[in-house]
C-alpha cells in the first residue's frame, strides 16, 4: 500500500487573551505620553 | 457592525491622532489571530499572555512615537512583532525545553542534588562528631584497628602487619569495636542517621 508522505493539516488553535491582559494594554496606552523635544522623543507614563 | 466598516489603516491613523477607542477596536478585531499564533508557538498560556502584552506595548510605543509607516498592513506588522518576541523568548530560554512538572510524573523524583542543604550538612557534621566521640571511648587496641580500617581504608592484612597481630586478632578487635559502639549507641539512644 502506498505511503502518504503529506502531513496532516494541524487543527488550528483558537484562543483569546484574558480580559485583564486587554485591559492592561488599553490602560497602558491611555497612560503613555510621548513628548517630543528637539528631535528627541521621551516616553512618560502618567497614571 | 459599524466597527467592521472602518479599515485598519483608518483606525491606526485615528489612534495616532489620539483616539484611544480605535486601539480597542483593533485589538478586539485581531486578538484571536495574534494570540492563537503566539500560543501555537509557545504552548504556554501565561507565556503567550506575556508575549501578547509585550507585542501591543511595542505597537503602542511605535504608533505613539510616530515611527509606524503605513506601507505594510497593520496585522502582518503586528504578527511580525509577535513572531520576533517569540524568537526572543526561545533565545532567552536558551533553546532548552521547559519542564513544567505539572503532570503525574515528577522529574524531581528521579533527579536529586548531590550537595547537602544547610540542615543536612549540620546533621552530617553532628553525626560525624558523635561517631568520633564513640570511637574515643573504645579500648585503645580496638580503636586503633577501627581507625585504620574505616578512616585509613587499610586492609586487615595491612592492619595486622602494622599492629604486629594476626589477621584474626585484627578482625576480632574490629568486631568487638563495633559491638561496643552499638552497645553505647543503644544505651544512650544515640541517633546516627542523616
Amino acid at each position: 500500500m502506498a505511503k502518504l508522505y503529506s502531513k496532516k493539516n494541524k487543527t488550528e488553535i483558537v484562543m483569546n487573551p484574558r480580559d485583564e491582559t486587554i485591559s492592561f494594554i488599553l490602560n497602558y496606552s491611555k497612560a503613555l505620553r510621548v513628548i517630543t523635544h528637539k528631535n528627541m522623543k521621551f516616553e512618560s507614563l502618567q497614571n | 457592525m459599524q466597527n467592521k466598516l472602518i479599515s485598519d489603516a483608518t483606525l491606526v491613523s485615528n489612534y495616532i491622532q489620539g483616539d484611544e477607542p480605535s486601539l480597542e477596536i483593533l485589538i478586539k478585531r485581531h486578538k484571536q489571530r495574534i494570540f492563537s499564533f503566539i500560543y501555537s508557538k509557545v504552548y504556554d498560556r501565561d507565556v503567550a499572555e506575556d508575549i501578547f502584552q509585550d507585542t501591543f506595548i511595542k505597537v503602542i510605543k511605535t504608533l505613539k512615537r510616530g515611527a509606524y509607516n503605513e506601507e505594510g498592513k497593520f496585522l502582518p506588522w503586528v504578527m511580525r512583532i509577535a513572531h520576533n518576541l517569540v524568537i526572543d523568548y526561545f533565545r532567552k530560554n536558551n533553546r532548552m525545553p521547559k519542564f513544567d512538572n505539572s503532570g503525574e510524573f515528577s522529574i524531581f523524583s528521579v533527579l536529586s542534588c548531590d550537595t547537602l542543604n544547610a540542615e543536612k550538612a549540620i546533621i552530617k557534621e553532628q553525626v560525624e562528631s558523635d561517631v568520633r566521640r564513640l570511637i574515643d571511648e573504645l579500648p585503645e587496641d580496638q580503636k586503633e584497628v577501627l581507625m585504620m580500617r574505616m578512616y585509613n581504608d587499610m586492609s586487615f592484612k595491612e592492619i595486622s602487619e602494622r599492629t604486629g597481630v594476626s589477621i584474626n586478632t585484627a578482625l576480632g578487635r574490629m568486631r568487638y569495636a563495633l559491638i561496643n559502639m552499638r552497645k553505647v549507641i543503644e544505651k544512650h539512644n544515640i541517633i546516627l542517621t542523616n
